[in-house]
């Protein structure tokens, strides 16, 4: 069996309040594998985010454990909102991690153009990022956490600012990109479809504070278009994950409304 | 708070078309020489236009005006730049320590609060009529804009920007060059275009209180005499002296912050 990249024990954390400290996480418990592509589904507030910026070193957890397998490792994150730099232009942009490691500029520019061209962003090397649309900011963001070659990459609700229809197509670029690079992924979102079209395993978190509630396997088959949402076997998945989140399943849901349902 | 929507209010004004400031400017020389003209008012109260560039020009090839302007303009400079130096350097460690901000705070406020017209003189009797004092004026009245401006800058920082440095496991001069400075410049800059002006009145003010030298003892002296052209003069170089670093501060503006640039259409 092989070894787990990132081993996650009893990860507790609380916020210092004005009564007694508010816990935002009470136990996460988990591993991630080696270019594996794990989704982190949760009601809001379960703490998602707050693991994830544990996870990326920015947030120190009051009790529990962390390890990486093999020390602290290049992390790729890319956050709700593209939060790019406005004052740089695109491929300045992606170049920044390559940067601050001290690669050559030659080098650097190379590698983010090899990256443009994979999120689809020819023609744009030079554009200023109030000049991008929603979805090519988050493309951006995509190639600027994937640059430096990074062990993991810590995802949390890339998609959550973008409408349906520029989100579905993010979907199909991400699994493009994932399967020519094949990254770790540890990706936090609101929405089963989303997770059930990317994801190798879900995990569910449970209410504030968050604890792992499931950890389910999605084996539907490679590459997963659009139609893969009206087969039994993805109803089946989202109704398991739907249920573990505690959300209310009305008689008259299908497996289209449950995809529709950011919850 | 939103980086892009505090920079929209930190944007440099769009110039308006240079001929209607001719217009506007011809239409002012105009009024003056027929006030100067009909009014019946003698040349010391008020010189005519004609007869100021007149005086310009004598004073010019007479040698003291380059003199006296080149003496102001470098304590306008040097107390430009040492205000500037300080007030970023302190202003950086008040944005980022809260408990250096409330040590701070209520001196800097104090200092704010004391009117650099009513202290000159002071300055004047403690460091000697010769420039020091002046850039020493220059400095003071600098520094609080400039300083404010910093910790704005610096406290606007987006915090995303900073997990995102963090993440990517950037030193602190990391943080600082490539986050800090260009994300605070926009407003820095804004304090130092206030500054510029600024400090050219800190100059003349510190002339008019004691000085052997420089615009504001130019003014002092032709007052003295009733030379009242000469005055004018001074005046107007004073005048082109903030405008052009005004300027020089918004072709830095210009240069620098093309990205937050709007594309009007
Ligand atoms: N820095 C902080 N200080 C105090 N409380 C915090 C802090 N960060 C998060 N919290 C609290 O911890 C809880 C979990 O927050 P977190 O942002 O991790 O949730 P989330 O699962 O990401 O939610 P969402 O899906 O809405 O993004 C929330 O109740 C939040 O208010
Ligand atoms: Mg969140």
């Amino acid at each position: 069996m092989i070894d787990p990249i990132l081993t996650v024990r009893d990860l507790t954390v609380t916020f210092p309040d004005d009564n007694g400290g508010l816990e935002a996480l009470d136990g996460a418990t988990f591993s991630v594998y080696p270019q594996e592509f794990v989704c982190l589904l949760g009601p809001s507030g379960s703490g998602k985010s707050t693991l994830l910026r544990i996870l990326a070193g920015l947030l120190a957890p009051t009790s529990g454990t962390f390890t990486y397998i093999a020390g602290p490792p290049r992390i790729g994150m890319v956050f709700q909102q593209a939060n790019l730099m406005p004052w740089r232009t695109v491929r300045e942009n992606i170049t920044l991690p390559l940067e601050l490691e001290g690669v050559p500029a030659l080098e650097a520019d190379r590698r983010a153009e090899d990256l443009i061209d994979l999120v689809g962003l020819q023609g744009f090397e030079h554009t200023w990022p109030r000049d991008l649309s929603g979805g090519m900011a988050q493309r951006v963001a995509i190639a600027r956490a994937l640059v430096h070659d990074p062990d993991i990459l810590l995802l949390d609700e890339p998609f959550g600012s973008l409408d349906a229809l520029t989100r579905e197509r993010m979907w199909a670029e991400l699994s493009h990109v994932w399967q020519v690079r094949r990254k770790t992924v540890l990706m936090v979102t609101h929405s089963i479809g989303e997770s059930l079209f990317l994801a190798d395993r879900v995990l569910v978190m449970s209410q504030r504070p968050g604890r792992i509630k499931l950890d389910l396997a999605v084996d539907l088959p490679r590459p997963r278009a659009d139609e893969m949402r009206y087969t039994a076997a993805f109803g089946k998945l989202a109704r398991q994950l739907k249920d573990a989140i505690g959300f209310p399943t009305g008689i008259g849901s299908d497996s289209r409304s449950v995809l529709d349902t950011r919850y | 708070m939103d980086l892009k929507a505090l920079l929209k209010t930190a944007r440099i004004p769009r110039r308006s078309p240079s001929w209607t400031m001719l217009v506007s400017l011809a239409a002012a020389l105009l009024a003056w020489e027929l006030v100067s003209r009909y009014a019946g008012l003698p040349a010391f109260i008020l010189p005519s236009p004609g007869w100021v560039v007149v005086r310009f020009w004598r004073a010019l090839t007479g040698g003291s005006l380059l003199l006296h302007t080149g003496v102001t303009l470098l304590e306008v400079l040097l107390g430009l730049l040492a205000g500037t130096a300080s007030a970023v350097g302190l202003g950086y460690a008040v944005a980022k320590s809260r408990l250096f901000e409330r040590l701070v705070a209520p001196y800097l406020v104090a200092t704010q609060a004391i009117p650099i017209v009513a202290i000159a003189p002071l300055l004047v009797i403690w460091f000697g009529p010769g420039m020091f004092s002046k850039v020493l004026i220059c400095a003071l009245i600098v520094f609080f804009p400039v300083l404010v401006n910093t910790v704005v800058g610096v406290r606007a920082v987006p915090r995303s920007l900073r997990d995102l440095m963090v993440s990517l496991r950037a030193r602190r001069g990391q943080i600082l060059g490539k986050l800090e400075v260009p994300a605070a410049l926009p407003i820095l800059l804004g304090g130092l275009r206030i500054g510029a002006t600024l400090s050219v009145i800190g100059a003349v003010v510190g002339e008019l209180v004691g000085a052997d030298r420089g615009l504001g003892f130019l003014i002092n002296a032709a007052r003295g005499q009733y030379d009242t052209a000469l005055v004018f003069v001074a005046v107007f170089v004073l005048i082109a002296l903030a405008l052009t670093l005004y300027g020089l501060v918004s072709f830095m503006e210009t240069k620098f912050l093309r990205w937050q640039e709007t594309n009007l259409k």
